[in-house]
């Protein structure tokens, strides 16, 4: 067994690895709960440490494709579907803080918020649009709508992380140096992806130069 | 001019003594005996100042403990992090210390910390803080009216702002090493508003000689503007015959206006600014208008549309 080349133990060691380091986040908001060291203002600090973590696993799935091509370990895509449900599930909590502790179900403000403010404007619809991403993340979906179809929804995922940078940078007052390592992480993840999609137009002639 | 009404305080909503007197106990290990005899008095954040009148009026609303107050900070000089300025502000030394006034005045003048704090008794005034973005605190400072010291140097007729600037220093503010503002950092008020009894230069907080973070040696509070305006650790104050440029209105001109009055009608062009979250508390209430000081200082902004001048 190399590292190019996974027996299916091994695999399975690896995803519960992830699955508990990606509960880390959670459990260490749960027990500053507890402890009650979340700080003066805790709704701020979960709002904003489930958006952070949303945000990280979102770009953490869009790693896998390019890290495989680099290093021609295929099992990592085996990771991919464990880290973007991740991404979904604290975008998930993330809406929840914002739903029940923020507004506290204060629809008037809630509709408010996501016309007039534009990183809600952006925001909410990059959190809806991880939902069918989420819920056709298992193999019997995949199977009934194909793998091409499924592919092409999944495509999807560069709104939803373009969406999520931009709604981040929008939000803060002054102090871009957070969202600005996210949005250069996400423009060079996509850009790898550019590259190879405008070689691949390039094999196939149309952009041969006279 | 209005004099100061000071709204009173139930005893038994006034502190949380256990943290007070936990804190002072600490300090006091810290710095040890020999070297608080060789200090003054009021010098070191968490010691007592001496003399200080209670506030006579007090706020239906509850204070906000110290320990909240002291460690949720926006002091960009000490990093952009709520709990940034708590973890780096210890840098900060506070003496020797002076303020100049200088400017459009007939006696300008540098004044030293000690002097300045025994310029006008220090009294107590429990003020409400909101921040522009959107949560607040009630906090009990410590301090004069700036009024007390802008009439010791008697502002000329040409004396139509007043312009503050902070303390500029990378080596005992490591935030400034970072370009997150234009340093040092600058706010302004017109003059009638820096003259208003409200307007407090404060050295203290929950009777004890203001923490760094908070804006030691010596700060500014206009409690019915949006917090930044309220400069920190001041070194100097100009009076000046042209609407100064404070540091938020060059870093965001169409967000961060000179007036930045609380007002829950004019929202901040990204977020609302009609509610707020108590620190402290779980449901958001309304913002009041000029956080709550209308009957104070609305009559300095009549006939002047505040949508335009936010």
């Amino acid at each position: 067994m190399t590292l190019k080349t996974l027996n299916n133990r091994a695999m399975a060691w690896i995803k519960i690895a992830v699955f508990l380091l990606a509960l880390i986040p959670l459990l260490k908001l749960g027990s500053g709960a507890y402890f009650d060291s979340l700080g003066a203002n805790p709704i701020e600090k979960i709002t904003r440490t489930t958006g952070y973590w949303a945000l990280s696993f979102l770009l953490i799935s869009l790693t896998v494709t390019p890290l495989r091509r680099f290093s021609g370990w295929n099992w990592l895509l085996r990771l991919r579907r464990i880290l973007g449900l991740f991404a979904f599930f604290y975008a998930s909590l993330h809406f929840l803080t914002y739903l029940v502790l923020d507004q506290f179900f204060d629809w008037t403000s809630i509709v408010n918020d996501i016309v007039k403010r534009p990183y809600i404007t952006v925001g909410f619809p990059a959190f809806i649009l991880l939902v069918p991403l989420a819920v056709t993340s298992n193999n019997r979906v995949i199977k009934l709508l194909g793998g091409k179809r499924w592919l092409l929804l999944h495509r999807a995922v560069y709104f939803c992380a373009i969406g999520g940078v931009v709604h981040y940078w929008w939000l803060v007052k002054k102090d871009h140096a957070s969202p600005l390592t996210f949005a250069m992480l996400l423009t060079l993840l996509l850009g790898i992806r550019l590259f190879y999609w405008l070689q691949g137009l390039n094999k196939s002639g149309l952009f041969t130069v006279c | 001019m209005t004099p100061y009404k000071s709204t009173s305080i139930k005893p038994s909503e006034i502190t949380p003594q256990e943290v007070f007197y936990n804190r002072r106990h600490f300090l006091q290990l810290a710095t040890g005996a020999a070297l608080a005899g060789l200090l003054p008095s009021g010098v070191l954040a968490g010691e007592t100042l001496a003399n200080v009148k209670k506030a006579t009026e007090i706020l239906p609303d509850q204070l906000t403990p110290l320990k909240d107050i002291t460690s949720y900070n926006n002091f960009y000089e000490f990093g952009t992090a709520k709990e940034d300025p708590a973890i780096n502000a210890g840098s900060l030394r506070t003496r020797p210390w002076t303020i100049a006034v200088e400017g459009e005045v007939n006696k300008p003048k540098v004044f030293d910390i000690e002097e300045l704090l025994k310029l006008a008794p220090l009294e107590e005034r429990i003020y409400r803080l909101r921040c522009v973005e959107a949560w607040s605190m009630v906090i009990p400072w410590v301090g004069y009216s700036l009024a007390e010291l802008l009439k010791r140097v008697e502002p000329t007729g040409n004396a139509k702002f007043v312009e503050f600037i902070s303390l500029e220093d990378p080596k005992q503010m490591p935030g400034q090493r970072s370009a997150t503002l234009n340093w040092p950092y600058r706010e302004g008020l017109r003059i009638d508003e820096a003259m208003q009894p409200l307007t407090l230069l404060a050295v203290g907080l929950y009777g004890e000689v203001l923490p760094n973070q908070n804006g030691a040696p010596i700060r500014l509070v206009v409690p019915w503007k949006y917090g930044f305006k309220s400069a920190k650790s001041i070194v100097k104050i100009r009076l000046v015959e042209k609407q100064p440029i404070s540091s938020w209105m060059e870093a965001g001109p169409s967000e961060y206006g000179f007036y930045s009055n609380v007002n829950p009608a004019v929202d901040h062009p990204r977020w609302t600014q009609a509610k707020e979250r108590r620190i402290g508390e779980f449901f958001k209430r309304p913002t009041l208008p000029f956080n709550g000081y209308a009957d104070q200082v609305a009559q300095l902004y009549a006939g002047m549309d505040l949508t335009k001048y936010f």
